[in-house]
């Protein structure tokens, strides 16, 4: 089956329809219902204890954090935060799930009404995607199959960590729209501490719900759940390859059959996981052993108060404190470590008297965002400091180096660290600005070249590019650009 | 001096002069059991070891004149209370053998005070059912009448209340489970309010009904044991954050003026005539005691039992979820699959009534029926509660009978559960809107069985019933009567 | 109300129970029974009634987000039928 939408015939008839639910563990110490810590990685079943593994006759008490936490996401979401919400059970059995039932919640979720604004084309004003609810549960613990004879193991460190569900409205329309929905939804996550947003360790992760239908039409098709995406690509992967399978079943006279099904990175495809579950019916009802969640008005906004900028927020003053455009702001508020970055590179080449936020802004999403890119690093591993890179940009605008020469260092520095200023002055990198040097460069150039010479005396003007470089070659980039140019003008002109 | 029924408080006085030790009093005990439990089955583990222990302790308490009033004290304790070390089965085939690793709240506090837990009482398999003839262990025999039952579920703990196997014991009432079993075998059962005993480490069966309580001989004795069972704790969230008063000093409080409303669907067709007898004259009792008797309606009284066997078999189907043969409890042999572990594990644990109530709770949860079953009975609650609380305007207190007849024949009922779910009808209502309850025994029928009467409170207002209570106590003999 | 053989065999295989032929007739007949008194409840009118899910109306107690913890790993693995390598262990899982 064709994974390119594009050389499917009769693709762009249809229209794709998506809704994600992302379940996002959340950064607390603690467990959401008992002590035990939620630390990962440790010995299997070394940190539980009577309540989480659901022994007999115990009972849960809820983590405060965790509602705090769940009301910072609600109103980074611009979601409703209801003053009353329950807990519920969702009753099903498997082994990673002691006590046979999920607490979760159900008819009242402590958030409804939210949404948020993505951007998935610079060209297309934001587009807005409903989030129908957030409601808090607990995680399960792990089943752990291959390797084991004849059996499976069951270990339940990870059952009771809080985990919040954040549910879509069926708003997104490709999978690139799916994309940009996660990035700002992790981002949002991320900023405000609750969830360290790492899909490919399980703590942020995403079921989509897929359908189609033709343009036009306003009933929803058949959807079908993905299951068992481990990173935004996938997500993306998964659901192009779904709105194909299912184009083209509709095409060939077959019908969607609603079902989970499990995405195969490796192999590139899905595969139906019917007949592999149960008829499920979850029987929830409201948590008798947690009273009501009344959450008070006041409450609210403390918790309010306590919230650090937000994307969207950031990159709009971005904009206005560094005159950055929409473009750059967007880019550099993906992450808020990303944004710290630029904003102290920033305000230490105004420190150093030669500010350039433009120039810090192109430096840091441009060489310094495709380096670490290069090398799989983020921001927060940077080799290269925000005092180098500040130093460095600096210098450009001050005029002591060339972009270009900028560009040697920078590479030097990302390698090699040192000070950029020392770089310079040992390897006698300063710009050439004595203009008796450059005069004679320019000279030898016009020596060189004079049918170019004479081309642009007859009126062809892009043939001064070509002068310039070689002037630049012939100074090893260290000239002036703005001296090499006028120079080279006065001399072409002079000559007329 | 008989120990075997002496009060709490004569024993506390004994210990604290020293006229007698801990230990003496804990070995009469457990002599007692060896000659007489062979007969009752009241108790399914005796833990002769732990309680000698324990009882060593006190003395060494008592001796250093830090004694409270419950310290050498030999206690039962139905056989859900998660003791650790000792084994809790909740007379089941599910935990024959499972040894909690952790303490209930109420025993860690009884065994603070310095109680002697002499063993676990036997009852009705996870507290399911009301002849204790559900328990895996066999049912318990009627001090009073051996074919007969001492009700359930807390049947044991009652049977050996009565018969002196034990000073006290303490029980769980979910729908009439302490104040039945106290009916039907002559002793005083109070069931708090919802929230005032913490359930932390009590097996639950269903969790927004259960609360534990005191069975005791005397009002007095319940007195002292509430006070040490009761108050908040952190580890169970539906504990009421409330002060606990001085149950003993408030015992005295004066029936003068006391308005006491007696509902008229309690006596209405079906009520045994030697019932009606009993609490007809302990209204009379109340009366000459100062206190005023006001008819009164409780209009949902007749809903109380389809709303309570819809909530409490929907919230035990997911409650005994946990018993899966994974982590504890009893596991098939050699299971061909995981689903077949689930099914042949949890059918071999789990004994007929049970079975039949996680299929109930199953069915009235699921797709399609929530509505019509469990969001109704809820709603049908919320009226059975209403009808409570316009009645509190009106009294202090509600005087009814504890059950429509005396205690019943082994086997009898346990063809139609329909019938054995019907002799829970006076006091499920009281589990339902979360209210205190109290069975005194109140007379006996031709068969010299015991009668009961129930007061039921306003929520917390445990020291008003106890007063009623032991303002009765003082005046009549009924709860000094001993089975032969 | 009556209940049929495969509403029982249904909802036995949510509760994980087993069911012999026998015992799925028994289940019909007497949850039907029970079935049938729980519907008196239906000659009461409820419209407008919140349904009551606890016994008392107190607010939510919220702990502290600390870490209160010991290993309890063996003690509770003590109580497991079948444990292997510091897991509990069970048949085979098949995904």
């Amino acid at each position: 089956m064709s994974q390119d939408m594009s050389s499917f015939a009769g693709t762009d008839r249809y229209e794709i329809v998506v809704g994600l639910e992302v379940h996002a563990q959340m950064r607390t110490q603690s467990k959401i219902f008992c002590g035990c810590p939620t630390r990962f990685g440790a010995a299997a079943n070394t940190q539980i204890c009577p309540v989480c593994a659901a022994f007999p006759g115990v009972l849960p008490v809820l983590n405060r954090e965790v509602v705090n936490m769940a009301i910072k996401t609600g109103l980074a979401i611009h979601g409703q935060v209801r003053l009353l919400s329950e807990f519920s059970r969702k009753n099903y059995f498997y082994p990673d799930l002691p006590a046979g039932y999920q607490i979760s919640q159900y008819e009242l979720p402590i958030v409804e009404h939210g949404h948020l604004l993505i951007t998935p084309t610079a060209d297309l004003p934001p587009k807005r995607i409903g989030i129908t609810r957030i409601h808090i549960e607990v995680d399960a613990g792990k089943s752990m199959h291959e390797g084991i004879q004849g059996a499976s193991w069951v270990d339940l460190n990870r059952t009771g960590t809080p985990l919040m569900e954040i549910v879509s409205e069926p708003d997104l329309r490709s999978a690139l729209e799916a994309g940009e929905y996660l990035k700002k939804l992790r981002a949002i996550v991320r900023y405000l501490g609750v969830c360290d947003g790492n899909m490919e360790e399980g703590s942020f992760r995403c079921d989509a719900n897929v359908s189609v239908r033709l343009r036009g039409e306003s009933r929803l098709g058949t959807r079908c759940e993905l299951k068992n995406l481990n990173s935004i690509r996938n997500v993306m992967r998964a659901i192009d390859y779904e709105a194909v399978r299912q184009i083209d079943l509709i095409e060939s006279g077959e019908r969607v059959i609603q079902e989970s099904r499990l995405w195969n990175a490796d192999l590139n495809s899905s595969r139906s996981m019917r007949g592999k579950e149960d008829a499920h019916d979850y029987r929830y009802f409201p948590e008798p052993d947690l009273p009501p969640l009344r959450i008070s008005a006041a409450r609210i906004e403390s918790v309010a108060a306590s919230m650090p900028e937000l994307p969207d927020a950031k990159a709009t003053r971005l904009q206005t404190e560094y005159q950055l455009s929409e473009y750059d702001a967007g880019v550099l508020t993906a992450s808020q470590a990303l944004a710290d970055y630029f904003e102290a590179v920033a305000r230490y080449t105004a420190e150093l008297g030669h500010p350039n936020p433009k120039m810090a802004a192109n430096w840091v999403i441009g060489e310094l965002g495709g380096r670490l890119n290069k090398d799989n690093l983020e921001i927060q591993q940077s080799p290269i400091s925000v005092q180098q890179l500040g130093k460095l940009v600096a210098m450009i605008q001050q005029g002591v180096i060339s972009g270009k020469i900028a560009k040697e260092i920078f590479e030097t520095l990302f390698t090699d660290g040192g000070d950029p200023q020392h770089i310079v002055e040992q390897k006698g990198l300063q710009q050439v600005t004595d203009s008796a040097a450059i005069e004679e460069a320019v000279e030898q150039v016009l020596a060189t070249y004079p049918e170019d010479v004479a081309q642009y005396r007859a009126g062809k003007g892009k043939v001064l590019g070509f002068l310039v470089g070689q002037i630049m070659k012939a100074t090893q980039g260290k000239a002036n650009p703005a001296l090499v140019n006028q120079l080279l003008r006065a001399k072409l002109d002079k000559r007329l | 001096m008989d120990l075997s029924h002496i009060s709490l408080t004569d024993a506390a006085e004994l210990l604290r002069s020293r006229s007698l030790s801990a230990v003496e009093l804990t070995r009469h005990f457990l002599n007692r059991i060896e000659t007489t439990d062979p007969t009752l089955n009241a108790f399914i583990t005796v833990d002769a070891a732990g309680a000698l222990a324990a009882a060593e302790a006190a003395d060494l308490r008592l001796a250093q004149g830090q004694a409270t009033p419950l310290t050498g004290i030999p206690l039962a304790i139905k056989d859900l209370f998660c003791t650790q070390g000792l084994r809790t089965t909740c007379a089941s085939k599910m935990l024959q053998h499972f040894v909690p690793p952790y303490e209930s709240t109420v025993t860690r506090r009884l065994k603070a005070a310095g109680a002697v837990v002499l063993g676990k009482t036997n009852m009705d398999e996870f507290a399911m059912g009301s002849s204790n003839e559900t328990s895996f262990f066999g049912p318990v025999r009627n001090p009073w009448d051996h074919d007969r039952t001492p009700g359930g579920s807390s049947g044991g703990s009652a049977a050996a209340t009565a018969a002196g196997l034990c000073l006290a014991a303490i029980g769980t009432d979910t729908g009439g489970s302490i104040r039945q079993p106290a009916a039907l075998t002559g002793t005083t059962g109070l069931k708090p309010t919802y929230g005032r005993v913490s359930r932390y480490g009590m097996i639950a069966f269903a969790s927004s009904l259960d609360q534990a309580g005191p069975m005791t001989r005397s009002v007095a004795d319940a007195a002292t044991l509430l006070q040490a069972m009761a108050g908040h704790d952190p580890l169970d969230s539906t504990s009421i954050d409330a002060p606990v008063p001085d149950y003993q000093s408030g015992l005295t409080t004066s029936m003068r003026g006391m308005r006491i409303g007696i509902p008229a669907e309690y006596f209405a067709d079906g009520l045994a005539d030697s019932v009606r007898r009993g609490v007809e004259q302990a209204m009379e009792t109340f009366r000459s005691l100062g206190a005023q008797c006001l008819s009164l309606s409780l209009p949902s009284t007749a809903y109380a039992i389809p709303t309570y066997y819809i909530i409490a078999p929907a919230e035990a189907s997911s409650n005994l979820a946990r018993y899966d043969g994974i982590r504890f409890g009893h596991r098939c042999a050699d299971p061909q699959d995981l689903q077949e572990m689930y099914a042949r594990s949890r059918s071999e644990g789990f004994g007929a009534e049970v079975k039949r109530r996680i299929m109930l709770g199953t069915y009235v949860l699921s797709s399609g029926y929530y509505d019509a079953y469990y969001r109704k009975a809820q709603k049908v609650r919320r009226l059975i509660a209403d009808d409570f609380q316009s009645a509190f305007t009106q009294v202090d207190l509600l005087l009814t009978p504890t059950t429509p007849e005396t205690a019943f024949r082994i086997g009898e009922k346990n063809s139609d559960p329909v019938q054995m779910y019907l002799s829970d009808i006076f006091t499920i209502n009281v589990n339902l809107a979360g209210l205190p309850g109290l069975s005194l025994p109140c007379g006996f029928d031709e068969n010299n069985l015991p009668v009961g009467v129930q007061l039921i409170g306003r929520p917390l207002q445990e020291a008003t019933l106890l007063a009623a209570g032991h303002a009765f106590q003082q005046v009549t003999d009924w709860h000094l009567r001993r089975p032969s | 109300m009556s209940i049929d053989a495969q509403t029982v065999k249904h909802v036995a295989t949510l509760a994980r129970l087993q069911a012999s032929p026998t015992e799925v007739e028994a289940y019909a007949e007497q949850l039907s029974r029970i079935l049938t008194l729980m519907e008196t409840l239906n000659s009461l009118p409820t419209e407008g009634v919140m349904p009551m899910s606890h016994a008392v109306d107190i607010p939510i107690p919220e702990r502290d987000d600390v870490v209160c913890h010991t290993d309890q790993r063996e003690a509770l693995l003590a109580c497991a039928a079948d444990t292997d390598q510091g897991h509990f262990r069970v048949p085979k899982i098949i995904e």
